[in-house]
């Protein structure tokens, strides 16, 4: 059984750099603000979940899992905000140079 | 083990120093905030790998938090202020005189200066030796605290962080008195979303920030670090509008900018005499001392950073102003 423990950790962590990786291709391949937006704030939210998820496993206090939950909750949280905060600003840069329909 | 390691070592350092030639060769002045914000939480990153959580929360507290948004917010006072990236003002313009060629090559020629004063110093320094752990480590029971990086800054070495807090200070004086007379740029409104999230996240902030301001007696943390971390208590007061610079504010403002420096000199100067030079803490009260500039300083580095952000002075009805002389 503590064996299992790493194990379980070591996969849920890759499985973190997996959506982590895939937000830097969407990042880096997808069209405009937007699509671009959801690949990352996807990638940050589930990948950074994952990863603190595999991290947590391995902490030896329950001081420790709370601090880094805490660090996932407050990531997540800015992530989602500054993803609202970019996206309404391209929305508002579309809309002045003419591009209806965004 | 070792292996991943030196391979994660060699491609920060690569990224470290590939984002900062990016960050100044290219050429969209936004582009380049955002790489050097990048550049600093990297190099926080490297600070950590090198044991030194204490650079390391600097840097990533001061170096990229708070100069980035000074950045930013600069880069918007020079699109939507002054005009004077060709984009032209977008509102309440205020006519600047240009600045005169003699004062940028005479800032040019002291920047010049200071460059090569650290090169000489840097290149005069012993390359390599024991350094001071030694003395630092014998010395720490007279210091009045548990962490050797505290003990240096505030006590130690204190003359040099007075100088630092005294830095701020003037940093502060110059832009009040450069910014007078600019109309205001409003920020524009950043939303509900954003309110929530600066509802959410304040008290965390002023948890964090006291934290690393108390913890820094016995761990990483400290005055800088602290105050840095409030400061974006007043950033997030600012771009949410719970608080808005009043005017009648302004003497409270100055106050707490010279309490940090007034504080610390103040106390070096009262416990030196009686066979003590300043700075010179009786060790029986060293701690209380040092926890009560520690304090009084964070306080007038949060307030300061803050109000580098906000800029220009509050002034009494300032949109008026800024409309007549358009």
């Amino acid at each position: 059984m503590p064996d299992l423990i790493p194990l379980v950790s070591a996969v849920l962590i890759a499985a973190g750099a997996v959506f982590f990786i895939a937000g830097t291709v969407g990042l880096l391949r997808f069209p405009d603000t937007y699509c671009r937006l959801h690949a990352l704030t996807k990638a940050d939210g589930l990948g950074l979940a994952l990863i603190a998820l595999g991290i947590a496993l391995t902490a030896s206090s329950f001081g420790e899992v709370f601090r880094i939950a805490l660090i996932w909750f407050f990531v997540a949280v800015a992530s989602a905000t500054g993803g609202h905060l970019i996206a309404t600003y391209a929305r508002r840069v579309d809309r002045a140079e003419g591009k209806e329909g965004s | 083990m070792t292996d991943a390691a030196i391979l994660f070592d060699l491609l920060l350092a690569g990224s470290v120093i590939a984002l900062a030639i990016a960050s100044l060769t290219v050429r969209d002045m936004f582009a380049a905030i955002v790489l050097f914000v990048i550049f600093g939480l990297l190099s926080a990153l490297a600070w950590v790998r090198l044991s030194a959580p204490d650079v390391a929360l600097a840097e990533a507290a001061i170096g990229t938090g708070v100069t980035g948004a000074l950045l930013l917010k600069t880069l918007h006072h020079l699109r939507y202020v002054t005009g004077k990236l060709g984009e032209g003002p977008a509102r309440g313009l205020t006519p600047t005189a240009p600045v005169p060629a003699g004062v940028i090559w005479a800032n040019a020629a002291f920047c010049g200066m200071i460059t090569l004063g650290l090169a000489l110093a840097f290149l005069g320094a012993p390359r390599s030796g024991p350094g001071f752990d030694a003395l630092v480590a014998e010395a720490m029971p007279a210091s009045g605290v548990d962490h050797p990086v505290t003990a240096v800054l505030l006590n130690f070495r204190a003359y040099d962080t007075l100088m630092e807090v005294v830095v701020l200070l003037a940093a502060v004086i110059a832009v009040w008195q450069i910014e007078r007379g600019l109309s205001d740029a409003p920020a524009p409104a950043l939303g509900e979303v954003w309110q929530g999230f600066a509802r959410l996240t304040l008290p965390a902030i002023v948890v964090v920030g006291t934290y690393l301001l108390w913890k820094g007696s016995e761990a990483p943390g400290g005055a800088f670090q602290g105050g840095a971390v409030l400061a974006a208590v007043g950033l997030l007061l600012l771009l949410s509008r719970i608080y808005v610079p009043q005017p009648a504010h302004r003497g409270l403002a100055r106050w707490a900018f010279v309490l940090g420096a007034g504080a610390f000199a103040g106390v070096a100067l009262l416990v030196s005499g009686g066979g003590r030079v300043a700075f010179e803490y009786p060790a029986e009260h060293a701690y209380a001392l040092i926890l009560l500039i520690e304090g009084l300083v964070t306080i007038s580095i949060a307030v300061t950073l803050a109000a580098l952000f906000h800029g220009r002075e509050p002034v009494a009805a300032p949109v008026p102003e800024g409309r007549n002389d358009t």
